[in-house]
């Protein structure tokens, strides 16, 4: 058998060890999502005052492996898959080093496996972040260290793709932009995962009782894989919001330039995103936050406003140019809203920046913080970005995945075209739920806000009975819609509907494939310039302008009411 | 001619931007410059900063100083906790350890005090109820905070940084007492004093 594949869809070569790469870490990240999804109903229904299902002792655990099943396991191995996707499959090239790419899978796995057992076993009850000096079993902390040994292998082997792909002239040109934005995943992840290390052995070491962590260095360093993995993250949805656009409506890129600097700009400023957590920590000065903070003078923010602008004018042009001219928004309404890939990207796009975008930056400012630190607004605002971005962006993807990589169709395929729907719905109101419980001090982390057998039983408003009722609700649909994810994704790859190696789709209906695939958006020709109305005050793109304005107003207003609720408070400094 | 994102551009890429695209850069840039103004602007004109006196510190120490603190101000208790009135002006010292804040305060509203927060064993977080101030307390650094309490009431203080099994049992109390009943209030505090 050739070590190729032709794929029918794309016409690229497609080496099989890729194919069987993505495959495994794309399963073992569902399987992460679907044992962080049952701890993320138990959390749920706990912090659901009115059930309050865990006992406290099982609640710290189970939040402790919903944190890193979600946050480490799900999103990493998926993030793998994707940097073999972005490298070999996108460039037409082969897979230099398979051995290599296993012994890190099984790196990843192993490591995987030892963290599970100690939490499992209730040998690692340290939350997430695992803040010395609260102790775990030194399994933990070592199988941490091989995860992130696996990974930095994988990216590695990412850079040694892209290289010999060029050396074999794989494709012609440049790197597709595409690949350009993993390609700074990647290096974000290095960067990343070195933090992991420098802070993870010195803390296996401790847990053996060889030698000291301070406990604010463990901070300072830990934030620098904390904060900066959710930056590989973005990178990478970001990367993955222009893969859905071309694949679902032929979104085109208005300038490379722009869009490939905002990618620099994260590669540049987003390390120094640790010391957002730290704003208001005994460690450090102001002066210090202020400059760290705010990446190197929001210079990431930057980044991700420009993404925010280029991505959905690049869907409006490309749908322009191919005929939806009408009016300000016309190329929204004949978007093809029952494609699951592109639902996502939509709803990925407009709750990241909207929800998770706009609380973070406000959070992250040096004082504002201070209304903020371990409320349930952080937990709000991640929620929005790395649910309702990350992982529905991924979700998105996988309903092309399938078919492309695993060659099977989409099983239950009108479940597929709801599901965005739920999920971003459901993660919509809980997360803004969540930052609006925040706001009146409800903590995060925490097992009873009733306090029963506490010193003290501080009331809280009845409002907040109120909103965390409705965060439970978003929650809960919110969880279907995962539910509905997984069973969609185990059941196509397992027992999908196989398709023929020279099978391609086009065409088809009532089959299980999405729209990009039976009716994909058509090769543009130079003439289609011409159907381009001239353009008026608001450029070629008026529809994404006036959306990014709406944006900005947001943004401001959100930013200044905070600094307005900051002003009531007792003066503190 | 435009290209998707997964179709490799010509070699040089960098190429002219539109005039849209680049307003929308540079509205941006500015933005950026607005938010990262605020926060120097905020340290000269505003009266929360989360910046104190910091130093390391060890824990027994801490300990000690808390301890002596709580003989020189004790005035009676509060379930069990030691209830302290500080003079105005002066260093307040609160021990955060699992799973208590030690000792409940009285302060005088519209007086300055210096609020001393560290942790005799693992992170702890200050949550300050119900008006959402919230400081990180990490175990050898002693964060002292500048406050002046605007309003009286009681006040609670909510341990919300993950501190172990018991960490939803850790609330202490702050309690200020109004500027037009600190006379009486004190004499009738020292009697309660008197009274345990």
């Amino acid at each position: 058998m050739s070590p190729f594949r032709t794929c029918p869809t794309t016409g690229l070569q497609v080496h099989r060890t890729a194919d069987r790469l993505i495959k495994a870490n794309a399963v073992v990240a569902t399987v992460a999502l679907l044992v962080g999804g049952i701890a993320a109903l138990l959390v749920l229904l706990t912090r659901w005052e009115a059930v309050l299902l865990l006992e406290a002792e099982m609640f710290y655990r189970m939040l402790t492996i919903h944190g890193m099943n979600m946050l480490i396991f799900f999103i990493i191995f998926f993030e793998m898959a994707v940097l073999y996707f972005a490298s070999a499959v996108l460039l037409n090239c082969r897979v230099p080093a398979p051995k290599t790419g296993w012994v890190a899978f099984v790196l990843m796995v192993v490591g995987t496996l030892m963290v599970e057992w100690t939490m499992w076993t209730g040998r690692a009850d340290v939350l997430f972040t695992s803040y010395v000096p609260l102790r775990a079993h030194p399994l933990f902390y070592l199988g941490v260290i091989l995860f992130a040994v696996g990974a930095l292998t994988v990216v590695g082997h990412f850079f040694a793709i892209i290289t010999v792909a060029r050396r074999e002239k794989a494709y012609e040109g440049s790197l597709p932009l595409v690949t350009y934005g993993a390609l700074t995943a990647a290096a974000i992840a290095a960067v990343t995962l070195l933090h992991g290390a420098i802070i993870y052995i010195p803390t296996f070491l401790w847990s053996l009782d060889m030698m000291n962590v301070d406990p604010q260095m463990y901070r300072l360093i830990w934030w620098g894989l904390g904060h900066s993995s959710q930056q590989i993250n973005v990178a990478a949805m970001v990367a993955i919001w222009y893969l859905l656009g071309a694949l679902t409506v032929g979104a085109v890129v208005l300038n490379e330039k722009v869009s490939r600097t905002a990618f620099v700009l994260y590669v540049l400023f987003i390390s120094m995103a640790s010391a957002h957590h730290l704003l208001v920590d005994p460690g450090m000065g102001p002066s210090w936050k202020v400059w760290n903070t705010s990446y190197f003078m929001y210079m990431a923010v930057l980044a991700s406003m420009i993404h925010g602008f280029t991505v959905p004018a690049g869907t409006e042009l490309g749908m322009r140019l191919r005929g939806a001219t009408q009016g300000l928004f016309g190329w929204l309404k004949r978007a093809p809203w029952g494609d699951p890939g592109f639902s996502s990207l939509a709803f990925s796009i407009v709750v990241f920046g909207f929800v998770g975008g706009i609380t973070g930056v406000t959070f992250g400012t040096e004082q504002i913080n201070i209304i903020a630190h371990n409320t349930l607004r952080i937990p709000g605002h991640f929620h929005a970005t790395v649910v309702s971005g990350t992982a529905m962006a991924f979700m998105g993807i996988t309903y092309y995945v399938i078919p492309l990589i695993f060659r099977r169709e989409i099983a239950f395929y009108r479940l597929a075209k709801i599901q965005p729907y739920l999920f971003a719905i459901g993660m919509l109101i809980f997360s803004m739920a969540m930052t609006f419980a925040g706001t009146f001090g409800v903590p995060r982390r925490h097992w009873d806000i009733g306090f029963n057998q506490a010193f003290f039983q501080p009331e809280f408003s009845p409002a907040v009975n109120l909103i965390i009722g409705v965060m439970a609700v978003g929650g809960l649909i919110a969880i279907v819609g995962g539910a509905i994810y997984i069973v969609v994704t185990v059941v196509s790859v397992f027992f999908g509907k196989k398709m023929a190696p020279d099978d391609s789709g086009l065409g088809a209906t009532g089959r299980g494939l999405p729209p990009g695939i039976t009716n994909p958006p058509r090769a543009l020709k130079p003439e289609d310039k011409e159907a381009l109305k001239p353009s008026g005050r608001l450029g070629p793109v008026p529809g994404t302008m006036v959306l990014v304005l709406i944006f900005l107003a947001a943004f401001i207003l959100y930013y200044f009411v905070n600094w307005m609720l900051l002003s009531f408070l007792w003066e503190v400094g | 001619m435009y290209r998707t994102g997964i179709e490799p551009p010509e070699r040089i890429w960098w190429k002219k931007v539109g005039r849209h695209e680049k307003v929308w850069v540079w509205i941006s840039f500015a933005w950026c410059m607005v938010l990262f103004a605020m926060m120097p602007l905020w340290h000269l004109r505003g009266g929360q900063n989360p910046s104190g006196i910091r130093h390391r510190v060890d824990p027994a120490d801490y300990q000690a100083r808390v301890l002596e603190f709580v003989q020189e101000y004790q005035v009676g208790t509060d379930n069990g906790l030691p209830v302290v009135e500080p003079p105005p002006g002066s260093d307040v010292y609160l021990q955060a350890s699992q799973f208590a804040w030690i000792p409940v305060v009285r302060l005088r509203q519209g007086a300055e005090y210096t609020l001393h927060l560290s942790s005799l064993d693992v992170n702890h977080g200050f949550g300050l109820y119900p008006l959402n101030i919230n400081f990180q307390v990490v175990p050898g650094y002693d964060y002292g905070l500048r406050i002046v309490p605007h309003e009286p009431g009681e006040f609670h203080v909510m341990c919300n940084e993950f501190c172990g099994i018991g960490h939803h049992l850790m609330v202490g109390k702050i309690i200020v007492v109004g500027a037009d009943e600190v006379a009486a209030d004190a004499g009738e505090a020292a009697d309660e004093g008197g009274d345990r």
